[in-house]
């Protein structure tokens, strides 16, 4: 039963929303306009990194979010500008390639003082002024079946937080999908040179849906630090493929896609760990193990969507059946 | 409806007193191209030394495979660079213009294998073809009432030529559920949404069923006949008889003949360039 509660409880998790904004980030890259980001959680780990180190030099939150966005902007800018007008390929390639230096250069031990290397920073170095702000109490608030502490870490006052942000992006994502804005980027999505031929700037528009992504992969990370900490390794290669997952399952394009992908996907990735945790003798599958397990999951998961369900839960079918 | 042009040697009024020659001018012309070399490799692609579009006419850009017709077409519309040369249009040098550029000064074009783009409905693929639209700005596409206006102007200029080729009750589907000749209808209304000065038509029938042809080409006689300037690539040489009133010849990369559509088929430079220049050696064994 405890189970249970716990599961639907990771269904609204402050965790789960970081996921969804950064889902909404990689939609808007990879669903709206087809650009094949392999490195988003790079984006996530500069905008952990910018909000989580500009808040200890003493930056107000609202200067730290900026920071944060304004950094992954620069980094989207910086990857966009030799590779836009090239094939996709060529941006899968890069972001990859990015994304893991964006983790290493965190993990040298040169850059210590700020970002902690390989240890990372700690929660609460950078989580004070955030939760300065809760108009919740200081201790633990039980709704229903469910207790969060009010201001600390993934508090009530974070969920309410992220989900707002989710919230909100889904709006900005809905109002520029149906905009002229939007309309382009699908163009590209079809066939670059066709858009070009009516008068678009193609790269333009391209470089505009990338930094916009990577500014929303950014937050995602915000959210993410402000639940947990932030560290270099969690947000390697399986965080971006965990994105991905997240993103095809809910539906590629579609507005509530990234957000439903997250909700459903990480609250079946926490029951399967806990089950083999709960119901599996621990000499059969320990603890580290079951961990592992549920990761391997996520790459189940992601094979057997793109087989036969490639549109995810909410795409339209009538689309993926058309060919080129 | 469009006019019913004769096959009567009736020539043009405004190609009256050009020359039948390759790079002939043209009293007006809306493109004027000069010493365009476009080689691949080894290979001379392209090497035309002089070309001139009249405004306001249907030019047909004739020439056996490989000629370089749809070569000179991706130069002239900027989807590819030549090693040399310079062309202009109303007078402005097009050269080194992103094709974007090029679409936006008002020369438009298709494509020889169409580009709908698929998982767009039709009249989606119909509005994006619209040029100057203000909620392409990321900004303004935010607040709907900044566009929402224009859109509505564009939908109703989209319905309408959506209705003058036939694809209006299918203007809901997908552009990728279409058959291949809906597919060439649509890309041409599309390209003219933006309402360009010269629509640039790559096979424009290729693929295209016999009685869609018809229509086809009744469009673009009317295109001409209300102010546009229309210059296509085409092997259907029915077709080029049919609806040009200038024929360009082109063999290897060079124009070699330029005339009225009756009278270039049978320029001598142009059947060697069609049939071979041996082509009425009898090279049976005996003779």
């Amino acid at each position: 039963m405890d189970l249970l509660i716990d599961t639907l409880q990771q269904l609204f998790s402050p965790l789960t929303a970081a996921f969804a904004i950064a889902a909404i980030g990689l939609n808007v890259h990879f669903g709206l306009t087809g650009l094949l980001n392999m490195g988003h959680a790079g984006f996530m780990l500069i905008g952990a990194y910018g909000y989580a180190i500009a808040t200890i030099q003493g930056a107000p939150i609202w200067l730290a979010v900026i920071i944060s966005l304004a950094g992954a902007g620069l980094f989207a800018l910086l990857l966009g500008w030799p590779t836009l007008k090239l094939r996709g390929d060529y941006l899968a390639i890069v972001t990859i390639a990015a994304a893991e230096m964006v983790r290493l250069v965190g993990r040298t031990q040169a850059l210590e003082p700020w970002t902690g290397a390989s240890t990372g920073i700690t929660g609460k170095e950078y989580k004070e002024p955030f939760e300065a702000t809760s108009p919740f109490p200081e201790r633990l608030i039980p709704v229903g079946p469910f207790e969060l502490h009010g201001t600390a870490s993934s508090s009530w006052w974070l969920t309410l937080v992220s989900w707002s942000v989710v919230a909100l992006l889904i709006v900005l994502y809905w109002l520029l999908q149906r905009s002229p804005w939007g309309r382009v980027l699908r163009g590209i999505r079809e066939d670059e040179d066709a858009v070009r031929s009516l008068g678009k700037n193609v790269y333009s528009f391209k470089m505009q849906a990338l930094v916009l992504g990577g500014m929303i992969g950014a937050l995602g990370g915000v959210s993410y630090a402000l639940g947990a900490q932030v560290h270099p390794d969690s947000m390697g290669r399986p965080t971006t493929f965990l994105i991905w997952t997240l993103l095809l399952l809910g539906g590629a394009a579609s507005v509530f896609g990234p957000a439903l992908g997250s909700m459903l996907f990480l609250a079946t990735q926490f029951l399967v760990k806990g089950v083999l945790d709960v119901f599996v003798p621990d000499d059969i599958v320990s603890a580290p193990q079951a961990e592992t397990i549920s990761l391997a999951f996520v790459g189940i998961t992601l094979m057997l969507l793109i087989i036969f369900r490639p549109q995810g839960i909410l795409g339209k079918r009538r689309e993926l059946a058309i060919n080129g | 409806m469009a006019k019913k042009r004769s096959n009567a040697p009736a020539v043009h009024p405004a190609f009256a007193d050009v020359p039948h020659e390759p790079g002939a001018p043209k009293p007006d012309p809306v493109v004027v191209a000069h010493g365009i070399l476009r080689k691949f490799g080894g290979l001379t692609a392209v090497d035309v030394d002089h070309l001139e579009i009249q405004r306001n006419a249907i030019t047909a850009l004739i020439g056996p495979n490989g000629a370089g017709k749809s070569t000179l077409f991706n130069l002239l519309t900027g989807f590819d660079r030549p090693q040399n040369g310079a062309w202009e249009f109303n007078g402005h040098s097009l050269s080194s213009r992103s094709p974007a550029q090029v679409a936006r000064a008002g020369m438009v074009r298709t494509f020889q294998l169409t580009k709908a783009l698929s998982r767009m409905t039709v009249l989606e693929n119909m509005r994006l073809g619209a040029a100057g639209q203000r909620g392409e700005n990321i900004f303004a596409a935010l607040l709907q009432p900044l566009w929402g206006a224009q859109e509505e102007a564009h939908t109703e200029r989209a319905l309408a030529l959506l209705e003058r080729f036939k694809l209006l009750e299918k203007k809901d589907d997908y552009a990728g559920e279409l058959s291949g000749g809906q597919r060439k209808l649509l890309e041409m209304a599309r390209a003219l949404m933006s309402e360009p000065e010269i629509v640039m038509l790559d096979e424009p029938m290729a693929g295209v069923n016999p009685a869609l042809t018809e229509s086809l080409l009744d469009h673009i006689v009317q295109l001409r006949d209300e102010g546009v300037t229309v210059l296509f690539v085409e092997h259907d040489m029915h077709m080029v008889r049919r609806i040009s009133d200038w024929v360009v010849v082109m063999a290897e990369g060079r124009i070699i003949a330029e005339g009225p559509p009756h009278s270039v088929m049978s320029n001598p430079a142009v059947q060697d360039a069609y049939l071979g220049a041996h082509h009425d050696t009898d090279l049976s064994e005996g003779q």
